[in-house]
């Protein structure tokens, strides 16, 4: 049963994944994430990480991609990417050999020295409690051994609020700029022209 | 050992090189964070299996914490792209190029 969920789960990862990469239109690649992350979600119910299924669910497809796609929204959507141009010439192919070079040498670590000696011993401190969830133990782990990351995440969270505040606040003297042609309208124009004279 | 939480590893691992790959041939800014929060979520996965795997708490916990960061960051870059689709309206990651040299 669990690998029958796994390989569901994984197709519609890898779906939603390649989705997110090839749309054209950047909703269209916001619903694709939104099809990973639920994805995930239900891999992590799978390995019995139930508190963690939830708050993917809430935090991510909840709160971050409502985020990304209110802010899509405000731009406007009518800004599709022309895929079929190439700006930067031989971009993709290279990106393509990164992405394989990097999934092959993570995947060449587990085949080389074998699963077993990647994760090294099991743990003796904070073993894993049976039952349904284990929402307790992840609260104690969080207020006891955790307490001082948890505090710095309250400081990060804050921190990142007045960034955002600072960077909407709309300066007196900002007049919008004559609007430059963007790369995507300019097809595959060179990249060599600096618009000048912004006023900055 | 279980093959199935080598499946989860290799899952994770594809999923993450998707992101990448997405990362960089992307020139639209909120289809690069989009990308990002994909590898952000490889990285979960596998924090979670290998937290099973070890029959350990811990990878839980972490993944408690790369969810505030992913959070933070999310909203600090989503204020960077409005901030600069106000002033360029329809930039893409390409026009931005003022600090070039």
């Amino acid at each position: 049963m669990e690998t029958f969920v796994f390989l569901v789960c994984a197709v519609i990862v890898l779906a939603g994944g390649l989705g997110v990469i090839v749309s054209r239109n950047p909703v269209h690649s916001a619903l694709s994430l939104v099809a990973t992350l639920f994805g995930i979600a239900v891999l992590f119910l799978n390995q019995d990480a139930q508190l963690l299924a939830a708050v993917q669910v809430l935090v991510y497809t909840g709160a971050i991609v409502v985020l990304i796609l209110f802010v899509l929204m405000l731009l406007g959507v009518d800004s599709d990417d022309d895929l079929t141009t190439e700006p930067l010439v031989g971009q993709r192919a290279l990106a393509g050999l990164a992405g394989v070079v990097l999934v092959g040498a993570v995947l060449a670590v587990y085949v080389i020295s074998g699963v077993d000696a990647v994760t090294g011993a099991r743990s003796v401190t904070a073993p894993l409690e049976e039952g349904a969830g284990n929402i307790a133990q992840i609260g104690r782990e969080l207020f006891t051994t955790y307490v001082f990351p948890l505090e710095m995440t309250a400081a990060l969270l804050t921190i990142a609020v007045v960034g955002a505040v600072v960077l909407s606040m709309r300066p007196k003297d900002l007049e919008p700029i004559p609007e430059q042609a963007s790369m995507t309208e300019q097809g595959d124009e060179p990249l060599t022209e600096v618009p000048e004279g912004d006023g900055h | 050992m279980r093959n199935l939480d080598v499946a989860y590893l290799v899952l994770s691992a594809v999923l993450f090189g998707l992101g990448a790959v997405g990362l960089l041939v992307r020139r639209n800014p909120l289809v690069m964070i989009m990308c990002v929060e994909l590898m952000l979520n490889a990285v979960n996965l596998s924090f979670v299996t290998f937290g099973r795997m070890l029959d350990d708490i811990t990878g839980q916990v972490i993944v408690f914490f790369v969810l505030v960061v992913a959070a933070a960051e999310v909203v600090v870059g989503l204020g960077l792209v409005v901030a600069v689709a106000r002033r360029k309206p329809g930039a893409t990651a390409d026009d931005i190029t003022l600090l070039r040299g």
